[in-house]
């Protein structure tokens, strides 16, 4: 088993998700920020180490009024803050630092004091792919689904499935954005986006935030909450353009990044209770599910569509709802991680019983970067 | 000339000989003189094995329809809805394009049917690579 150094004392999110046209996004990382510190039982000033992505680590540390002898601002999307968690416990490790702040704000929804998308532009997509008509993630994250679906005979009724199980989680969530139940004839005959993709595979667009406290393990009993240690983790990076993928039915940076989660927490896939694969679009958890190695290629439409990650089944997956139903700011990994958080700590509003292990797996840009955490409450 | 609104390839020094190229109506791609490694976007050294001796090398311009989406999000210099695919060149590298003198339907729109490449002037300065359905006598032999 892996080491357990460095254990998360604190977690929350905004105080609101959804839309919040009040709070500007810098206020949007301070509201989660705030809520993290309380959860905790600390003060700013127990606070030496900050991260955050698609924001100025600098701006976030003046903010809140904190002198950090640690920053990470590493910002390659949504996955973002798995990687923040990784490097947090490094630093941690390290004694760079001692407790880590890592936060995420967004108006995604409401563009209020964004200053921008939150992926740097690349050049080379600029001239090699903009040209072509590409513009949001639902015109480029889906462009290599279609092969997928060919060479492994995935049909668009068992992708729609993946729409319809998240929707049944979501409705055990009392701040879900969508409980509503829906079937897969409601996903096909939903507005098309671009085809094979229908509105219901594309995730929400709303505004919210949250936030993670980090410090070394021997500490983690002194917190008023259950603590939840970071048992492996794995990252890695492919490319900004999603035509220069190298495999179009799978992801290079999942699997590095899966892989080494896996051998850095020294478990089993059959030791796993609880998962979140970061779903901003329907596609995702059949990519995750296989390229972390729990489904072999091609399988894992059909392992969906057969109700193992549904309530009820034998991997709960993104059990929040997810992007699809839960919320998505646009940098959704901070809400998988919580999620996994909730898990650890017994609190979930679809708790799954005796859960002692959460993996949770992040994507960034178009399948363009990877992060996996490894959560446990297992002393 | 492509509608008004769309983005245009802005060159850097270690591309401009590829929009040459795509403005003479050759598509260029570059092999790497150690390794024979050919690849694209262009970059003066082998993303393979990082060697900076490689020649550009001028393909044949034949592919197959590797993947696609059809686009119905409102897009600035497009009419919607239209498919932006990938493409595969029978040299190897793929890469991103717009399938033109085909209908923008699933159906006419078979994945790995043989395309071949054309040329689209959208300013005065850059033509863009794009893909048509191949001619019977330039037929892929990826197909």
């Amino acid at each position: 088993m892996g080491q357990k150094t460095v254990a998360i004392v604190g977690a929350a999110e905004t105080t609101e998700l959804g839309k919040i046209p009040h709070m500007s996004q810098i206020q949007l990382h301070a509201d989660a920020a705030l809520n993290a510190l309380a959860d905790a039982g600390l003060t700013i000033k127990d606070i030496d180490g900050v991260a955050t992505a698609a924001h100025n680590p600098v701006e976030l540390a003046h903010y809140l009024g904190i002198t950090p002898t640690w920053a990470d601002g590493t910002s390659v999307g949504g996955c973002s803050f798995m990687l923040h968690v990784r490097h947090a416990m490094a630093a941690i490790e390290a004694g760079l630092c001692t407790t880590v702040l890592i936060t995420h704000g967004e108006s995604g929804r409401s563009w209020v004091g964004r200053h921008g998308p939150s992926l740097f532009p690349s050049e080379l997509q600029m001239q090699f792919e903009r040209p072509f008509g590409v513009s949001r993630p639902p015109n480029m994250f889906t462009i290599p689904v279609l092969r997928y679906m060919k060479d492994h005979d995935l049909s668009v009724e068992t992708l729609a499935m993946v729409s319809v199980i998240q929707r049944e989680w979501a409705a055990k969530n009392p701040r879900a954005s969508f409980k509503d139940p829906i079937t897969v004839d409601d996903v096909l005959n939903s507005k098309m986006i671009a085809y094979p993709f229908r509105l219901l595979m594309c995730c929400l667009v709303t505004d919210g935030g949250g936030a993670l406290i980090l410090t070394k393990a021997d500490r983690a009993k002194d917190f008023p909450t259950k603590p939840v240690y970071i048992l492996g983790s794995g990252e890695s990076v492919e490319s900004p353009m999603i035509s220069q993928m190298a495999d179009f039915t799978s992801s290079r940076a999942f699997k590095v990044s899966g892989t080494k989660a896996f051998e850095t927490s020294g478990i089993s896939h059959a030791d796993v209770d609880h998962l979140m694969i970061y779903d901003a679009f329907a596609h995702l958890p059949i990519y995750g599910l296989e390229d972390l190695g729990f489904v072999k290629p091609g399988e894992a439409g059909d392992f969906i569509a057969e109700r193992n990650t549904a309530p009820g089944g034998t991997l709960p997956l993104n059990t929040n709802g997810g992007g699809l139903s839960y919320m998505h700011s646009g940098m959704y990994g901070m809400y998988a991680l919580q999620e996994g958080v909730r898990q650890m700590r017994g609190i979930a509003p679809a708790q799954v019983e005796g859960a002692e292990i959460s993996v949770v797996h992040g994507v960034g840009g178009m399948f363009s970067a990877s992060g996996t955490i490894v959560l446990t409450n297992s002393e | 000339m492509a509608e008004p609104g769309r983005e245009i390839p802005k060159p850097t020094p270690e591309t401009q000989h590829f929009w040459d190229g795509c403005k003479q109506g050759e598509l260029l791609l570059q092999t790497c003189k150690s390794c024979d490694h050919t690849y694209f976007p262009p970059r003066p050294f082998c993303p393979d094995c990082g060697h900076r001796e490689v020649a550009v090398v001028k393909a044949t311009g034949r592919a197959r329809l590797f993947s696609y989406i059809i686009n119905h999000l409102p897009t600035p210099g497009f009419e919607v809805p239209f498919a932006i695919a990938v493409v595969e060149l029978d040299e190897g590298p793929r890469m991103m394009a717009n399938i033109l003198e085909c209908e923008q339907t699933p159906e006419a729109l078979v994945l790995d049917m043989p395309l071949e490449v054309t040329f689209q002037p959208v300013s005065d300065d850059i033509s863009l690579p794009q893909f048509k359905p191949a001619s019977q006598s330039t037929g892929s032999g990826s197909a």
